[in-house]
């Protein structure tokens, strides 16, 4: 759900990472936060159990700069992605405006990414979402892992719409900026819709 | 999204403004600030110099949203107030119409009977600001696109791309 302040001149979308555990969720924002100038993030929250896997959720908030002067600051969210988490993932989907998917490249992992992409629909329908129309960008992580399934293998698998995918190593950095980018663009043009 | 987008003029701001300034007096509180249930801060006020509000938000959320699912987990609707004491500060947690967190941090120069009676009175200001809010965006909605003035109505790729090249 998009706030947007006429008072203050701002505006606020939420984008929630999604995918099965270990795909790299975590390891985005992290990328990111470390990449982003410090006058325009805010503390990067991480709600995590002490072996690092994400218990509740990360929260990055990120300004972006002025849109017809308006000022447009997207909250980043990760899920926890162990299966077991699933009450507090479908809290994390709550008022989302855009989706990342981040699939895990390795094979074994396949489907653990196919389970994962069925939970987010149902989890949106629970929360009256329709997957086919959120905003939504799939990211192909872990690319450089010699288990690494073919791309096409991948999209046959996990593509659902015509949505944009990207290839990724999320730990330097490759693909994480143009997927955030890719995902931010559907969400400001589906606002323009309104 | 959709419909239930949250849209916030300048008048009705100023009273929210108005309303939780008020509360902050009344109950002798350091900080009120209102989030809605999605962690998206509306309003504060008070000493927030010293706070990282926006975390603070995105937290507070997190906590009703969890709170909300144990409830609901021994079938109760909500629980429309979460209270959190420190050796300090203390923080007053409560719903307003349903929709909207409001917060309270006070320390020892306030008492938790107090900053309850002042919450509740403010409550009922609040949920009638929200009401006339949602009013009012359905009521410019229904106008039709062209009197509802959105920023983004004209959006080009390259006011994208400039987002994420400075
Ligand atoms: N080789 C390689 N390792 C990666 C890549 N992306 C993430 N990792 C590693 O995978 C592990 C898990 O990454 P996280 O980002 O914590 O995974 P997550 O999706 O947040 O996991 P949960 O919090 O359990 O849902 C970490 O050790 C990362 O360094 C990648 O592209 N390549
Ligand atoms: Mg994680």
């Amino acid at each position: 759900m998009s706030f947007i302040n006429y008072a203050s001149r701002e505006i606020n979308c939420k984008i929630v990472y999604y995918g099965p555990g270990l795909c790299g969720k975590t390891t985005n924002l992290q990328y990111i936060y470390e990449k982003t100038n410090p006058s325009a993030k805010g503390k990067l929250i991480s709600l995590a159990t002490e072996t690092d896997r994400t218990l509740f959720f990360d929260f990055l908030p990120l300004d972006l700069g002025t849109i017809r002067g308006f000022k447009t600051r997207f909250h980043l969210y990760t899920v926890p992605g162990q299966v077991f988490y699933d009450a507090s993932r479908k809290l994390i989907l709550k008022g989302v405006d855009g989706v990342v998917f981040v699939a895990d490249s390795q094979e074994p992992r396949m489907d653990a990414n196919v389970e994962s992409v069925r939970n987010l629909e149902s989890n949106l329908k629970d929360h009256g979402y329709d997957l086919a129309m959120v905003p939504y960008v799939l990211q192909l992580n872990k690319r450089d892992l010699p288990t690494a399934i073919p791309i096409e293998e991948m999209l046959r698998q996990l593509r659902i719409k015509s949505e944009p995918y990207f290839e990724a190593v999320a730990p330097k950095g490759i693909g994480v900026f143009d997927t955030l980018k890719a995902c931010a663009k559907q969400v400001l043009i589906e606002l323009s819709k309104k | 999204m959709g419909a239930s987008d949250l849209i916030m003029y300048e008048e009705e701001f100023q009273r929210i403004k108005e309303v939780i300034s008020k509360l902050r007096v009344d109950a002798n509180a350091n900080v009120v600030f209102l989030v809605d249930k999605n962690g998206q801060q509306i309003a504060a006020t008070g000493d927030i110099e010293r706070l990282d509000t926006t975390s603070l938000a995105s937290l507070t959320a997190g906590n009703v949203a969890a709170t909300d699912g144990l409830a609901k987990l021994i079938g109760e609707k909500e629980f429309s107030v979460l209270f959190h004491e420190g050796e300090k500060d203390n923080i007053h947690i409560s719903i307003v119409g349903g929709k909207v967190i409001l917060v309270v941090i006070f320390d020892e120069r306030s008492s938790l009977g107090l900053v309850r009676l002042r919450v509740k009175r403010s409550s009922e200001e609040l949920n009638r600001l929200f009401q006339q809010i949602m009013e009012k965006t359905e009521r410019e909605r229904a106008a039709g696109e062209s009197s509802f003035d959105s920023p983004f109505a004209e959006i080009t790729d390259e006011d994208i791309d400039a987002l994420f090249n400075e």
